[in-house]
């Protein structure tokens, strides 16, 4: 074999075992669960193959699923803008200060290292009948008995906010930082205020980062699972809860597939979105 | 003035992140049985529990096996795929990164959901195996990420120098370019380690009956309510998640320095 060839074929061993990996772990198992979401679970329990719209017809007909899937769409809406609200002038705080910036971007990297589960269950701390909160509204005497502010849709998007605040600070933060500084000076000193040159120059430029922060706290908050079930109460399930419900609890395997499905084809789809116009270069940035 | 709001507001976005997150360290050490406020004194006494209560310690040696079996093998792979993608120039590059980043882009449910169901049918069952491969493939991406970022500043001249002096392959490998990697594959194993020992959407669904990482011994133990014990077990971890990485910052950057000399 000459140099060439075996120059050319090295990058494939070394990529081999991870697309190995991908494709039978990820890809191998997607096409499974279309296969799969046609088949049928019997009375039995047994899976019937073949081909059965019913599980489809179940999942996009049910008033109960569409009811949840809209909810929890609205609740991802409504936690993306939060965010995106709470987070930009933070982002923007930290790419234009001097001294502490270092300190800032690596208390910001510090939630990424804290578990998921614990900064959701620390709100309890503040917010539960004998939580923080109430412990100060009983001592200034502002209420008698304590005052129960958990365990609703408030407090699920609250939950959400806070573990998701960091990935759009972030993707915010990285765009921020690519813009050159002397282009605000530059449309002041040719007759704009600051705001305006915030609103006409520096905004429009981080729109990018801005809108892979968006992707991100919208994919997973749609996707959580957790926050409802700590946060939330029991009207408050989100369709990854109906998705463990399908496959855990009743075992409809075939079901928990189309409903699966069905949740990657939205969120796929503003990936796909996304992609198309802003392509994974941005995402990748603040991911890495 | 303006400039002065934006502060104040961060300020208080930093509050917010962190706010929670210190309270749970601080009823930790509160005396009190039932653990929440008006705190009743300061006490080590939920740590002594902890250190005595075997569910937590099972979940706790679960997790970190887990977590380091996953740091291996998705690191392996991951430095490999790097390698390939950050030395040579591939056809196809970009979709062949998209491939082995999508993992991330797919929601975590949906993951977990298609990998039981297809493993299932392979008769692999809930199991610690079925629970390592889910943890591998979601950290893959993460690693992928972190050591392409760490490689493209190696340069291969060093490389090629050690082979026109003399140097066979294997030798160059082992003796130029793994140390000149080593913070690459350390900073890769430190995120998936994490990553893994984070984890519980994914986990849920994955892990057999009985067996319980920390993460979802927690979540079990908040079915109840929340006690004094999951505050200080919540301390344990922080102290963990945060502590590893900065140290691996730390010892990083020593390597750095003492390559520097």
């Amino acid at each position: 074999m000459g140099i060439e060839a075996r120059q050319a074929r090295q990058p494939w061993i070394l990529l081999s075992p991870a697309l190995t990996a991908v494709t039978l772990l990820l890809f191998v198992p997607l096409a499974f669960i279309v296969v799969y979401s046609f088949w049928l679970r019997t009375a039995t329990g047994a899976d019937q193959a073949g081909f059965y719209l019913d599980n489809w017809r179940e999942a996009l007909g049910d008033a109960f699923y569409r009811d949840i899937l809209l909810s929890t769409l609205r609740i991802a809406a409504i936690t993306t803008v939060v965010c995106a609200l709470v987070g930009y002038p933070a982002a923007y705080f930290i790419a234009r200060s001097r001294g502490n910036k270092a300190i800032l971007l690596l208390l910001l990297m510090l939630p990424f290292w804290i578990s998921y589960i614990i900064r959701t269950m620390s709100w309890i701390n503040i917010l539960g009948v004998s939580g923080a909160l109430n412990w100060l509204l009983q001592t200034i005497g502002f209420v008698d008995e304590p005052v129960q502010m958990l365990y609703n849709e408030t407090t699920v998007i609250l939950g959400l906010v806070h573990f998701l605040l960091p990935f759009m600070i972030l993707n915010v933060y990285v765009a921020l930082e690519g813009i050159d500084v002397s282009l605000e000076d530059a449309a002041c000193s040719l007759g704009s205020t600051r705001w305006q040159a915030f609103r006409e120059v520096t905004l429009p430029l981080s729109l990018p980062g801005l809108a892979a922060g968006g992707l991100l706290c919208f994919v997973l908050s749609a996707g959580t699972y957790i926050t409802p079930l700590v946060l939330g109460g029991p009207r408050d399930a989100m369709f990854a809860n109906l998705v463990f419900e399908a496959v855990i609890t009743q075992l409809n395997w075939p079901l928990g597939s189309a409903l699966s499905l069905m949740l990657l084809a939205i969120l796929g789809s503003l990936v796909l979105i996304y992609n198309h116009f802003l392509g994974m270069g941005q995402l990748m940035k603040g991911l890495g | 003035m303006g400039w002065q709001l934006v502060r104040g507001w961060t300020l208080l976005v930093y509050l917010f992140m962190f706010l929670p997150v210190a309270v749970v360290v601080l009823l930790s050490f509160n005396a009190s049985q039932f653990g929440n406020f008006p705190m009743t004194g300061f006490s080590f006494r939920w740590f002594v529990e902890l250190a005595g209560n075997d569910a937590i310690l099972r979940a706790f040696r679960t997790s970190v096996i887990l977590g380091a079996l996953t740091a291996v093998i998705s690191t392996t792979l991951g430095v490999l795929a790097s390698l390939a993608l950050v030395r040579y120039n591939v056809a196809g590059r970009n979709l062949i990164s998209t491939f082995l980043i999508a993992p991330i882009l797919v929601p975590e449910v949906v993951l977990a959901v298609a990998l039981l169901l297809f493993l299932n049918a392979l008769s692999i069952n809930k199991s610690f195996l079925l629970l390592l491969m889910g943890h591998v493939i979601f950290t893959l991406p993460f690693v992928i990420l972190v050591v392409q970022a760490r490689l493209v500043g190696i340069r291969r001249d060093y490389e090629e120098a050690a082979i026109s002096l003399g140097a066979n392959p294997v030798q160059a490998f082992f003796q130029i370019t793994l140390p000149l990697l080593a913070p690459a594959v350390f900073a890769g194993m430190l995120f998936a380690f994490t990553i893994s020992f984070d984890d519980i959407t994914g986990t849920l669904f994955w892990k057999p009956g009985g067996v319980e990482t920390v993460p979802t011994q927690i979540f079990a133990m908040l079915r109840n309510s929340i006690s004094p014990e999951i505050n200080a077990l919540g301390t344990v971890m922080i102290l963990l998640t945060v502590g590893l990485p900065l140290l691996g910052m730390a010892v990083a950057r020593r390597m750095a320095m003492q390559r520097g000399k």
